[in-house]
C-alpha cells in the first residue's frame, strides 16, 4: 500500500521514527480496548470477599480459584446454564446453516413462481426493529403456545434467520450456473446436487454462518431472559445476570462468572480467527 | 420413462420439477418466518390499537398512539437515544477509520494481531462486559476510573449514579467496546483500493493527506455509508447496556426508547402502549435511514 510516503534509503531514521510512532499509537489504543477484558480475567482470580475488603489491583496477586467456586456454588444449576447455552447455540447453529443454505440455494438458483417476491418480503422484514415483534412473539410463545421454560421456546424464533438466508443467497448466487446445468444434464437430482455440489462449494459461507450464529446465540440475553423463569432452563447469560443482581457486592465472583460466560467464545475465536474476521466483512463488502 | 412428444413439454416438466424442489427447500424457513416474524409483525399493529387485559382485551382505537405522543418521557427517551447516537456513532467511526489507516501499512502478521486485539471485546457477551464496566465506573474512590481521573486532579465522580455523567459513561463504554467490527470492515475496504491510484498520485507529488482526501475517502465512501446507516439503526434499538448498567436512571437520564418500550411491555404489561411506541420507533428509524441515503447520495449498492 503506497498511501504512506516511501522514504529513500538516506531517510531511514525518519522511517523508523514514523513506524515507531504508528506502532506506539496502535499499541496504546489496543491496550485501552483490551483493558476491560484483562481486568475481568485478572480480577476473577481474587478472593470471594465483599467489595469493601476486595483488592482492585490490576495485577495478578495470590491467584485463587475460590471465586469460581463461589460462582458455581451459588446455584445448583450453574453447570446446567452452560449446558443449556451449548444446547441452544448448537441447535440454532445446525438448523441455521442447513436451512439457510438450502433456502439460499433455492432463492439464488431455482426458478419457481414467487421466488423474488418471497425473498423481498424476507429482506424487508429484516429491517424491522426487534422491539416491534418482541411483544407479539412473547404472547405467542408464552400465552398461546404455552411453552415457557422449554428448549423449544429458546430455539424456535431463531431456527433460521433472515440474515443467514440473505448471506447464503448472495454467496450461492455468485457460483457459476454452468456447474448446476452440467450436473442436471448428468441426471443429478436436486437434493443430490445441493449436498454434493452446492454445499462443498459453499463451505466458506457455511463456516462463517456457523460461527456468527453460534456466537450470537451464545451471547444473546434478551430472549432467554424473557422466556425462562425456572433456573433450570436458563442460559449462562441469564444466570449470570441473576447471580449479579443477587450478589451485587461480590466483585471477584462476578468477574469469575463473566469470564466463564465469555471463555468459550474466546477459545472459539482463537482457534477459528480467520472465519470470525471473515464473518464481519462478508455481509458488508459485496462479493 | 417416456417424455412428451415435443421438446417444450419436456422443458415444462423440468421446470415444474425444479419449482417443486424450490418450494420444498424454502418450506421450513418460510414457516419459521411466517410464524415468528410475519405473524408477530401483523399482530403488533393489531395490539397497538388494543388495551391488553387478562380476561378481555378491548379496542381503543388510536388511544395508545395519542398517549405515546402526550407522554413527556417518550420524548425524553427519543432525545436520549438521539444524543447517544450522535455522540457514539461519528466518534466511533472516526476512531475506527484512523486505526484502520494505521494498521493497513503493517505486515500481514501485525495486521492480524491488531485486528484480533481490537475485535476481542465484540466477542465477549454484553452481560459480561457490562459487569466489568460497572466496576470500572465504581463510585467509590477506589473505583478504577476514579483513580485515573484523580491522577489528573479531577475529583471523585459518581459515574453512573449522577445524571451529569451517566450518559457519557454509556457512550465511553460503547466507544471502547464496539469499534472492532468497523475497524475490520474498514481495513477490508482499504485493502481493496487499487495501488495504481496511489502510484499516479505519487507521480503528481501528492502528500499523505492529499491522498487521504482525494483517493481514500471517496473510495471508502460506500463503506462509510454502510457503517453509518447500520450503526444508526443499531443505536436506535439500544437496550441492553442501559438496562444492565443504569436501568435508565438516574432520573431517566439514560432511558432510551428501547428500554422504555421494554419497561412498558414487561414491567407494566401495557402491551398496547409498547407496540404503539415500537411502531413509532420504526417510523423514526425509517425516516432517519431515508434522510441518510438522501444526504450521502446514491451509488451505494447492497
Amino acid at each position: 500500500m503506497a498511501l504512506y510516503k516511501n522514504y529513500s534509503k538516506k531517510e531511514k531514521k525518519k522511517r523508523y521514527l514514523r513506524d515507531g510512532i504508528i506502532m506506539l499509537v496502535l499499541l496504546l489504543l489496543a491496550i485501552t480496548t483490551l483493558f476491560p477484558i484483562y481486568y475481568m480475567i485478572i480480577s476473577s482470580f481474587g478472593e470471594p470477599v465483599e467489595a469493601g475488603a476486595a483488592s482492585y489491583s490490576i495485577l495478578l496477586r495470590n491467584p485463587t480459584l475460590n471465586s469460581y467456586k463461589f460462582f458455581f456454588d451459588y446455584s445448583k444449576y450453574s453447570y446446567r446454564w452452560i449446558l443449556n447455552s451449548f444446547i441452544v447455540a448448537g441447535v440454532v447453529t445446525v438448523t441455521n446453516v442447513l436451512f439457510a443454505t438450502t433456502a439460499g440455494y433455492a432463492f439464488a438458483k431455482l426458478r419457481f413462481a414467487g421466488n423474488k417476491v418471497i425473498f423481498f418480503i424476507i429482506l424487508v422484514a429484516m429491517m424491522i426493529p426487534y422491539q416491534v415483534t418482541q411483544v407479539p412473539l412473547y404472547i405467542l410463545v408464552v400465552n398461546v403456545l404455552k411453552v415457557k421454560d422449554t428448549y423449544f421456546a429458546l430455539v424456535a424464533p431463531s431456527l433460521v434467520t433472515a440474515y443467514n438466508i440473505f448471506l447464503a443467497k448472495q454467496f450461492i448466487g455468485s457460483l457459476p450456473s454452468e456447474i448446476i446445468e452440467a450436473a442436471k444434464i448428468e441426471g443429478c437430482s436436486q437434493p443430490k446436487l445441493l449436498v454434493k455440489i452446492i454445499m462443498p462449494l459453499s463451505k466458506t459461507v457455511m463456516a462463517v454462518m456457523a460461527i456468527t450464529t453460534f456466537m450470537g446465540s451464545w451471547n444473546t440475553f434478551f430472549w432467554p431472559f424473557l422466556v425462562t423463569s425456572e433456573e433450570k432452563m436458563q442460559t449462562i447469560q441469564v444466570g449470570l445476570k441473576n447471580f449479579s443482581f443477587a450478589n451485587t457486592t461480590y466483585f471477584a465472583p462476578m468477574m469469575a462468572g463473566a469470564t466463564v460466560s465469555a471463555l468459550p467464545m474466546f477459545i472459539l475465536f482463537f482457534s477459528l480467527q480467520k472465519y470470525f474476521l471473515e464473518g464481519v466483512t462478508v455481509g458488508a463488502v459485496k462479493g | 420413462m417416456t417424455y412428451g412428444k415435443n421438446p417444450s413439454s419436456k422443458k415444462r416438466r423440468i421446470l415444474s420439477n425444479e419449482s417443486k424442489w424450490g418450494y420444498l427447500f424454502i418450506l421450513l424457513p418460510l414457516c419459521t418466518f411466517a410464524l415468528f416474524t410475519l405473524y408477530p409483525l401483523i399482530d403488533a399493529f393489531i395490539i397497538s390499537f388494543q388495551k391488553f387485559k387478562p380476561l378481555k382485551t378491548e379496542w381503543v382505537g388510536f388511544n395508545n398512539y395519542i398517549t405515546a405522543f402526550k407522554n413527556s418521557l417518550f420524548y425524553k427517551s427519543i432525545i436520549n437515544t438521539i444524543v447517544y447516537t450522535v455522540l457514539t456513532i461519528p466518534l466511533s467511526m472516526m476512531l475506527s477509520f484512523v486505526i484502520s489507516i494505521l494498521i493497513v501499512p503493517l505486515s500481514k502478521r501485525k495486521q492480524n494481531f491488531f485486528k484480533a486485539a481490537y475485535y476481542l471485546p465484540a466477542i465477549a457477551s454484553g452481560v459480561a462486559l457490562s459487569f466489568v464496566w460497572k466496576w470500572i465506573y465504581d463510585p467509590l474512590p477506589t473505583g478504577l476510573l476514579n483513580r485515573i481521573v484523580h491522577f489528573f486532579g479531577v475529583e471523585n465522580q459518581n459515574w453512573l449514579g449522577s445524571s451529569k455523567t451517566s450518559m457519557l459513561s454509556l457512550v465511553l463504554m460503547a466507544l471502547l467496546s464496539s469499534h472492532g467490527t468497523s475497524i475490520i470492515i474498514y481495513i477490508a475496504a482499504l485493502l481493496g483500493i487499487d495501488n495504481t491510484y496511489f502510484e499516479s498520485a505519487d507521480i503528481d507529488g501528492a502528500t499523505f493527506f492529499q491522498k487521504l482526501h482525494y483517493i481514500v475517502l471517496p473510495l471508502v465512501k460506500p463503506t462509510t455509508v454502510f457503517l453509518l446507516i447500520t450503526g444508526v439503526i443499531g443505536s436506535f434499538q439500544v437496550f441492553q447496556n442501559a438496562y444492565l448498567m443504569t436501568g435508565g436512571g438516574p432520573d431517566n437520564s439514560t432511558t432510551m426508547v428501547g428500554l422504555l418500550i421494554f419497561n412498558n411491555a414487561f414491567t407494566y404489561f401495557d402491551y398496547g402502549q409498547a407496540c404503539a411506541q415500537a411502531l413509532v420507533l420504526t417510523a423514526i428509524i425509517a425516516l432517519f435511514t431515508f434522510i441518510q441515503f438522501k444526504v450521502t447520495g446514491d451509488g451505494v449498492e447492497y
